[in-house]
């Protein structure tokens, strides 16, 4: 059992300091010793990394934790993380003494934003090879620095957590209907416009269908839902007068408009550029045009080959043709997701705190976190609950059999992990006074509410 | 009937000599005809339209694809009219009279079937002007004179010896006469209509009801036994009336709009242009109205009014020529046919069929105008020789008479043909795949042509779009549905015990329009699966919208359906596809479907964990997960899923023991011995395993393994 102190007991002027990015660095040793902070040398290509699931590895020092990965052979990735500390003032104006933190900084979550960094950075650009294929070093330079410069400070360190660990996909609980609706629609407009390779659709933040493969859509649901989306808050919803409603010219039919490329239409200037991105393909990459297009909170995102160039007209077509279905689709997706709620009632809304990962399709579910916002992702427990989930995540990863793991945490929280084939399932409970077997007891009351539908072993 | 500048349309008719009696030749006018005595023996001709081919090759050969009408095979043939044989029609029994010299020389009567088919001769008391059987052929009622009806019994064992009825109305003419039943007559007289009981033991007739009503002509449906009087001096008011078990009822009485009001007042209204039918289970009145002579003529048109039971009739729908000249009416497989003698085309229309662009029941041909499909003949008339080779038939010819619903008689040629239509010519000539289906949809043998239109516009050279194949499906589904809801609410009313409801249900009649699943699987859906030529992308869409519809529908998917998308998906390797339809519960569960998914855990290992969640919603399939669980040498989680769910107790130990002694782990043996031993200790008070379940040989390893001394002992009590 973990024995967890909270921090609030001592005085008043402490101070805390929560962990912080301290440096990042791309290296490869194959350039040659060079001072200074060395990039990226040598030419390398590799065709294969499948690696990528292969763990980072970590330095731990009692100020900094240093972690390593290497994506591509020779290219390594290096992130410094300053460790949590608490600044305790000194009388007699002697220098605050300093302690740092060091186990409270967990391998895996860190480690899995250096990854997601990679993940991301080849979403946009491609490899590193493939730079260095294309332009040698300083290609690789220049767009590396492009990218971190501004990646980097979307990171979040202090709220990264176990659902960084899972880079999950929240799936949108919909009725079978509706779904097939979803399915008609895009394949429909998928026939219309033969130029488009493949959909994504979500609703409220929330996967419902990709034509993407699972390792792929894992990233792009992670740029829309952590980057793009927050970006461009709902403008239905803002004042007749805010800046943030679009122009909406003589478009009184539906609420579509596009999230990438051009923010209005009928502007004459407006360049019909969408961001690129590289999905894996059967042959090396693919590279792609990636057009999001949103009416009230349906979202879809269409990726069309990059060799094609988007033209006003096809932009014109687009917009004509799914505006006005995506927008009924939308207030259908609404309306019937209301009378389902509805229908379940108040008791099947969960009144436990609990995180739920599927390995085997990447579904996350968390009534932990708040809606995440474009800068933080809240929590709604204590970070020192959610640093005995991480742990036992990690206890977890060790072993191959399923598994069940009871903590008892100080202030009267009840941690419970429950691993059953590929399925992992963390439970936060505040009684008091409860005995493991009542504890255990409750858990299984979960899981014959909120997982009666699938194969989950007690 | 006749041919009229409109129409043809008699009610019962005699057709006799045929040359002499009418002949129109201008499209425009309505000339009076000089209608033979009596009823309606009626003639037509058409002026000669000269030649009938010259079109050149090509077209021919397209044109021969696309007569959507025919002339049924084996038309019933009867001696051809001339001066010795007049020729009559009755519409109610389906049947040719054709009476040499009065009778006397023999009248041969000629039915649909073989059967309905007689011949006898009687006196020659005058020239026949309507001759016509009581329902069955028990009374046949010949009518000489325009006082009086003879009948004849055709009863064996009563008196066969003519009997006769005087119409009751003085200074009244008889018109005709119908009958409603084998035993019950109306006299058609100027004056009204007098209704009779006929005893044909006492040779007798009992007047049941009369009613006095000026009468201009007289139109008769027997289906219906409605009989339709015209009236006024325009003869323009119709009334109907209906006759049923002895009474006559009088259902109300409309007026028919006039192209022109001729004055003074004259009879404007012609009994060969209206005609009374029923379509789509309705009863109609139609009325081919012309339009004067203009330079803009918008054309002639159908006007139906609508007779309901009860009720006022109503105007109901218009059917637009878009041409003048001479027409003739019949009604095919609920379709009115509209055949122009001067083109020697017909066109069709279909009263459900919406227009979209044209204000409400105002209709349009549903296609273009097609001649009736070419039609030989021999030349030897009735008798079939077979030596001599057939000779092409004139069609639209001015010696055709037409006969609702669907007959069209040739007298001078001796032959009763049944018109039907030919849909799978139509399935090209009408774009609009939607409206097709709609037609379709409606028609008596259209199971085949509906598969092949389904098979055509997924890839064959009339592929259409997903949102045409939607609508198809749609259109399907909506058909297959409303017959599976009417049967099981038959089956339920059935279960519910015939206590339930005075009115016996009847169940329904699942038409050719019902495509199910199973034939849309077998007709179109595998072998479209099959298509090299088709991408998979459209092969999976068109699945998933079918699916789709099915479920708008209410309609239970098939497994082999799932089985279909399952396969098709496996075969491009989108299995994250299948994965997420699994996950949205598209494919539904059932154990086939998860069986088929652990087939598929070697290429795509999640399968496993689909099949196990879908086993477990099942909640019936308990063993199989214990099979699988353990296949996986998974021996504790089985043995934790069993307790779970209380089916401990039941469980074959053995297996389990079996399996756990398979991994070579010992102390999982172990654990899983002692699982049981302790369950046979709790159940009957004796750890030991029952010579049934077959664990001796697990007894003895245990026992190798542990040592005597592990084996729980009973319990003393």
């Amino acid at each position: 059992m973990l024995m967890i102190s909270p921090k609030m007991a001592s005085g008043v002027q402490e101070k805390q300091y929560t962990p912080c990015l301290l440096s990042f660095f791309i290296y490869n040793p194959t350039f040659g010793p060079r001072e200074g902070e060395v990039r990226v040398t040598l030419l390398h290509t590799n065709k294969h990394h499948k690696n990528l699931k292969m763990m980072t590895k970590s330095l731990h020092t009692q100020k900094n934790r240093q972690f390593f990965f290497e994506p591509e052979e020779n290219f390594w990735m290096v992130m410094v993380v300053r460790n949590p500390m608490i600044e305790k003032p000194n009388k007699d104006g002697k220098p605050p003494t300093i302690e740092y933190q060091e186990e409270e900084i967990l391998d895996t979550v860190y480690g899995a934003v250096v990854r997601q960094c990679y993940c991301m950075y080849k979403l946009f650009n491609s490899t590193f090879g493939r730079a260095m294929e294309a332009g040698g070093v300083e290609l690789l330079i220049q767009k590396l620095e492009k990218f971190f410069y501004r990646y980097l400070q979307t990171l979040h360190l202090q709220s990264c957590d176990l659902l960084d660990v899972f880079g999950g996909i929240s799936f949108f609980p919909l009725d079978k209907m509706t779904y097939l609706k979803i399915q008609s629609f895009v394949n429909q407009v998928e026939e219309r416009l033969s130029l488009i390779k493949y959909t994504a659709f979500l609703y409220n933040d929330q996967l419902i269908w990709s034509g993407l493969e699972q390792d792929d859509m894992r990233i792009l649901y992670k740029y829309l839902t952590t980057s793009l989306f927050p970006r461009h808050s709902e403008p239905e919803l803002a004042g007749r007068d805010s800046p943030l409603r679009p122009e909406v010219a003589g478009n009184l039919l539906h609420y579509g408009r596009f999230l990438t490329g051009p923010t209005n239409l009928k502007d004459p200037e407006a360049k019909f550029r969408f961001p690129k991105i590289f999905i894996s393909a059967v042959d090396g990459y693919e590279e792609l045009h990636l057009i999001v297009y949103k009416a009230m909170s349906a979202a879809a995102c269409f990726m069309i080959s990059a060799s094609v160039e988007l033209t006003r007209q096809f932009c014109e077509q687009l917009d004509s043709l799914v505006g006005p279905q995506l927008t009924l689709l939308a207030s259908d997706i609404c309306e019937q997701f209301t009378i389902n709620r509805r229908i379940s009632g108040p008791e099947k809304e969960p009144q436990f705190k609990f995180i739920y990962f599927n390995h085997m399709n990447l579904a996350e579910k968390s009534t932990i976190h708040m809606r995440k916002t474009a800068s933080v992702c809240l929590t709604s427990v204590h970070p020192d609950l959610m640093k005995i989930l991480g742990d036992i995540n990690c206890d977890f990863a060790r072993v191959d059999e399923d598994e069940e793991i009871i903590v008892k945490a100080m202030t009267d929280y009840w941690v419970v992990g429950k691993k059953s084939d590929q399925r992992e399932l963390y439970v936060i409970l505040n009684q008091k006074n409860a005995n493991l077997i009542e504890v255990n007891e409750e858990v299984k009351r979960l899981c014959a509410t909120q997982f009666n539908n699938i194969f989950f072993l007690d | 009937m006749v041919w009229k500048r409109v129409h043809m349309k008699v009610r019962q008719s005699a057709i006799r000599t045929f040359s002499s009696v009418c002949c129109y030749t201008s499209f425009t006018t309505v000339e009076t005809v000089s209608y033979c005595e009596g009823e309606g023996r009626l003639v037509v001709r058409f002026p000669v339209s000269g030649q009938t081919s010259g079109a050149e090759p090509a077209r021919c050969v397209r044109m021969a694809n696309e007569h959507y009408l025919e002339l049924k095979e084996n038309p019933v043939q009867f001696e051809h009219a001339s001066s010795v044989n007049n020729v009559f029609f009755d519409e109610a029994n389906k049947q040719v009279f054709a009476v040499r010299s009065g009778g006397a020389t023999g009248v041969v009567v000629k039915g649909p079937d073989d059967k309905s088919s007689v011949a006898f001769r009687m006196d020659d008391k005058g020239e026949v002007k309507c001759i016509k059987f009581s329902i069955g052929n028990k009374i046949l009622a010949v009518q000489r004179t325009s006082k009086s009806v003879d009948f004849i019994n055709f009863i064996p064992d009563y008196p066969h010896m003519e009997f006769t009825q005087e119409c009751k109305t003085k200074n009244a003419n008889v018109l005709g006469f119908c009958w409603t039943s084998w035993n019950e007559i109306v006299f058609i007289t100027d004056q009204g209509v007098e209704f009779y009981q006929v005893f044909p033991d006492k040779r007798s007739l009992k007047l049941q009801k009369s009613q006095n009503i000026n009468v201009n002509w007289y139109q008769y449906c027997p289906e219906t036994a409605v009989l339709l009087l015209s009236t006024t001096v325009q003869g323009n008011v119709l009334q109907p009336l209906a006759f049923r078990n002895g009474t006559i009822s009088k259902m109300s009485k409309f007026e028919i709009e006039l192209p022109v009001i001729p004055k003074p007042a004259k009879l404007s209204l012609s009994e060969r242009d209206v005609a009374i039918a029923t379509i789509y289970g309705q009863l109609y009145v139609m009325y081919l109205k012309h339009h004067s002579r203009t330079p803009n003529s918008p054309g002639a048109e159908v006007v139906l009014y609508h007779l309901p039971r009860e009720g006022p009739c109503k105007k109901s729908h218009v059917l637009k020529l878009n041409t003048t000249g001479k027409f003739a009416l019949n009604i095919v497989d609920n379709l009115v046919v509209v055949h122009h003698q001067s083109s020697q085309t017909s066109l069709i229309f279909d009263i459900k069929l919406k227009e979209p662009d044209c204000a409400v029941n105002t209709h349009q041909p549903v296609l273009p105008a097609r001649s009736i499909h070419p039609y030989r003949v021999s030349l030897s008339g009735p008798v079939v020789v077979p030596s001599q080779p057939p000779v092409p038939c004139q069609l639209y010819s001015s010696s055709w008479s037409v006969f609702q619903p669907d007959i069209i008689i040739s007298a001078s040629e001796g032959y009763l043909w049944y018109l039907q239509v030919k849909l799978a010519p139509m399935v090209h000539l009408l774009e609009d795949k939607g409206k097709l289906m709609d037609f379709l949809l409606r028609r008596r043998d259209c199971k085949l042509v509906i598969l092949s239109v389904c098979s055509q516009i997924l890839g064959g050279h009339e592929e259409a779009g997903l949102p045409v194949v939607a609508t198809v499906f749609d259109k399907l589904n909506q058909v297959y549905k409303d017959y599976l809801e009417a049967d099981q609410s038959y089956t339920a009313a059935m279960e519910s015990g015939p206590s339930r409801g005075s009115t016996a249900q009847k169940r329904p009649v699942r038409t050719q329009a019902v495509i199910d699943q199973s034939d849309m699987y077998t007709h179109v859906l595998s072998a479209f699966t099959e298509r090299r030529d088709v991408s998979h992308k459209f092969i999976i869409a068109v699945l998933m919208e079918y699916i789709r519809s099915l479920n708008q529908n209410q309609i239970t998917v098939q497994h082999y359906l799932y089985e279909l998308v399952i396969k098709t998906l496996v075969q491009h390797n989108l299995f994250y596809m299948l994965h997420q339809f699994l996950q949205y519960h598209v494919l539904s569960d059932s154990k086939p479907l998860a069986c088929l998914l652990l087939s598929l855990e070697s290429t795509y290992p999640p399968a496993h964990q689909l099949s196990l969640d879908m086993l477990k919603r099942l909640s019936t399939a308990n063993d199989e997960i214990v099979e699988v669980l353990l296949s996986k040498q998974q021996v504790l989680g089985a043995l934790r899923f069993i307790r779970s769910v209380g089916g401990h107790d039941n469980v074959s130990a053995r297996k389990f023991l079996d399996a756990a002694r398979q991994t070579g782990d010992q102390m999982l043996f172990y654990t899983v011995f002692r699982s049981f031993q302790q369950r046979n200790q709790r159940l009957r008070g004796n750890p030991a395993f029952n010579p049934g379940e077959h664990c001796e040989e697990h007894v003895v390893h245990f026992q190798q393994l542990f040592g005597e001394q592990a084996l729980m002992k009973p319990s003393t009590v």
